[in-house]
């Protein structure tokens, strides 16, 4: 037996039979399932209570098949909206998403905002690695501007996507932002998405040293993540700076954590006020 | 584990809210009544052009019955959110048309390949693109079939009228969940918009189906398995501690995903393959009238199918033999049928809304010696009577 079964606690939540995983060496994406299996831990979650869904692509398999759960590995871009059934049908249950940025911010784009807009209470755990790694490299809609990828061989012009600012914006109960070299900030911020009611969306930043790094001269994992380090920029501080000076930095923190009706139980509530209206309620 | 709709208290509330009886309503309305019946209990959709009518009505009708009514930002969400919601142990419809139908055909492949019952309506209207979006037309008889990707069986039923699609829906519902597979139900424009007279019954008429579910652990542990032989895998529900893995990647029976085995591929789409082959009694389904002694056979199908029993009829009164083949589940085509009739007549007519697509499978069970000939007609405008017979005496 791996020594791993008996010095890691956190594979008691893994399946085991899906294992190893298929994520390069030095890919953030285990920092994520780490982080996650811990947040689970830390709340006492029994895994029997959760769902997790997620899309196409490396980060769509940080938890699925991995995750011991029940476990929808959905096609490209569409894992929200295979949630969204999901908690219709268990609302009692936590429906998480783990998937990355090419999938829920690209093809997934308009999911993503119309869930943060429903309020559905669903938690989003994005990784944000600045690329389409399982498909070769090429440029995804959160590549820094001037970055090179292999569809960008020159560089890149186009400017990246802000996912959190604009999910913030678009109504979530909670957006937090934090990089793999800010696990327990991260731990920490996905209990918080767990628990809150309503849409929340967690954006990891990530390192792909294989498919981003190598081309942008930190081949390295560990140069990756002392280059989200040296450029991250606390929100608070953010708030004081000029667009200009937050050119290629990594705002970090808890954008939103408010209340506000959610979905689902929108949704019950009016189904209830239905059947009463028309007589329907059982006496 | 428990499939919603089928609780006494739904019963209840069906016979309290729908008192049966004759009504005076259009075919998409019936469309939704019969999902109701049906246990149908959420429904995921985008509005759309002739179809819009069945979500105004789940929208209306859903929430009295307790069930779940969402309007998804598109017809990807609209399928996708239903997929979800079948996993959870919903019955769950989606109506469209011909534009969303072509938006959905990727999770309809996911929905095969998962072995996810769902009713997918398309209400068949011009195209191709945008074409007539009011008109009617029978032009997507091949998008059903052949739309999504990869070697895929799928069932389709078409309906000829509003009250047969009251009853033609709860079918489609019965076999999604008797083979754990999508149905497709193909409507058209015409009869969507069609009011007519339907008879609603008692929910004691209506036979309905659920899906198999595991009976124990082992068979909760193996979510595309074939325990009992027949190809449909009992189906573990989320949420019920199974730890079930879903995915739309080439899967072994444990749900896990093998995409390098070749032998882990062919056992699993040939399986889905024979639990369709094989369950043929589930969903084969045709009319025939005056078929017997037929020289010319009309083959037809959906809201082509009524002026064909017309100009039948007419072509009856005026001493020639006629008859008429309807198919109401049109994929898998009723081929074994259609061969036996094909050696028996002199002549067969093909009237579609379309520049002939079913004429096609028509064609793949009849000799050569057999007169085969399309009526097609497109425009929006549906076939008439006088211009089928017309076609009939043109051959007699």
């Amino acid at each position: 037996m791996p020594e791993i079964y008996s010095k890691y606690p956190m594979v008691k939540y893994l399946r085991k039979e899906a294992l190893p995983t298929a994520l390069c060496p030095g890919c953030g994406g285990g920092t994520v399932l780490n982080a996650f299996a811990n947040a689970v831990d830390q709340l006492k979650l029994d895994p029997r209570d959760l769902v997790v869904v997620s899309g196409i692509g490396c980060s769509a398999w940080i938890a699925s098949p991995y995750f011991l759960a029940d476990t929808l590995h959905t096609t490209h871009g569409r894992a929200i909206v295979f949630a969204t059934g999901v908690k219709v049908g268990l609302p009692d249950k936590k429906v998480v998403v783990i998937s990355g940025d090419g999938d829920l911010a690209s093809i997934g784009g308009n999911h993503l905002l119309h869930a943060a807009r429903r309020n559905i209470d669903i938690t989003v755990i994005l990784v944000n690695n600045f690329i389409y790694g399982m498909t070769g490299g090429q440029v995804a809609p959160t590549t820094p501007f001037g970055a090179k990828t292999t569809t960008t061989p020159y560089r890149n012009i186009e400017h990246p996507f802000q996912i959190s600012e604009t999910i913030a914006a678009a109504g979530a109960s909670y957006v937090a932002r934090w990089t793999t070299a800010h696990v327990y900030q991260l731990i920490e911020s996905i209990k918080k998405a767990l628990t809150v009611k309503g849409f929340s969306l967690v954006e990891v930043i990530s390192q792909c040293p294989v498919q981003f790094g190598r081309r942008n001269r930190m081949k390295e994992p560990a140069e990756m993540l002392r280059w989200f380090l040296k450029n991250s920029v606390p929100l608070a501080k953010a708030r004081k700076m000029k667009p200009e000076e937050l050119e290629g930095k990594f705002v970090i923190g808890e954008f939103v954590n408010r209340q506000r009706p959610e979905f689902i139980e929108e949704l019950n509530k009016l189904i209830n006020e239905v059947q009463e209206q028309f007589g329907l309620k059982e006496v | 584990m428990i499939i919603r709709g089928d609780e006494p208290e739904q019963i209840r509330l069906l016979r309290k809210l729908y008192k049966p009886g004759n009504y005076f309503m259009q075919g998409n309305e019936a469309v939704a009544y019969g999902a109701l019946f049906a246990g149908c209990r959420f429904y995921a959709g985008y509005p759309i052009t002739p179809s819009s009518e069945i979500a105004e009505t789940m929208a209306r009708e859903l929430p009295k019955l307790g069930g779940y009514y969402l309007q998804m930002e598109d017809e990807i969400g609209s399928i996708a959110a239903m997929i979800g919601a079948s996993w959870t142990g919903f019955k769950v419809m989606t109506a469209t048309a011909g534009p969303g139908f072509s938006l959905m055909q990727e999770n309809l492949g996911y929905a095969v390949m998962t072995e996810t019952p769902l009713v997918l309506v398309d209400v068949q209207r011009s195209g191709p693109s945008t074409g007539q979006a009011t008109k009617g037309a029978q032009g997507d008889f091949f998008q059903a079939r052949w739309g999504t990707h990869g070697d895929h069986p799928i069932v389709a039923v078409s309906p000829t009228s509003g009250q047969d699609a009251f009853w033609e829906i709860i079918r489609a519902f019965n076999i999604a969940e008797r083979l754990r597979t999508p149905v497709v139900f193909l409507f058209d424009g015409v009869l969507a918009h069609t009011r007519e007279l339907i008879k609603i019954p008692d929910v004691d008429e209506v036979e309905i189906t659920y899906r198999k579910l595991p009976q124990n652990e082992e068979e909760a542990k193996l979510p595309f398995g074939d325990p009992h032989g027949d190809g449909v895998p009992p189906m573990p529900l989320f949420g019920h501690g199974y730890f079930t893995h879903v995915t739309g990647s080439t899967h072994k029976e444990n749900g896990l995903r093998d995409v390098y085995t070749p032998e882990v591929h062919d056992r699993l789409v040939r399986r889905i393959h024979r639990k369709i082959e094989k369950n043929r009694e589930v969903y084969e389904k045709y009319e025939e009238h005056f078929t017997d002694d037929a020289e010319i056979l009309v083959v037809s199908w959906g809201v082509t199918a009524r002026p064909a029993l017309g100009a039948v009829l007419k072509a009856r009164e005026a001493g020639i033999k006629a008859g008429l083949f309807v198919p109401k589940t049109v994929h898998p085509f009723p081929g074994e049928r259609m061969r036996e009739l094909g050696k028996r007549v002199r002549a067969i007519l093909v009237p579609e809304m379309n520049l002939g697509q079913m004429i096609l499978e028509v064609q793949r069970y009849v000799n050569d010696d057999v007169l085969l000939k399309g009526v097609n007609k497109i425009g929006g405008v549906p076939l008439t009577v006088e211009e089928i017979l017309r076609e009939i005496r043109g051959v007699a």
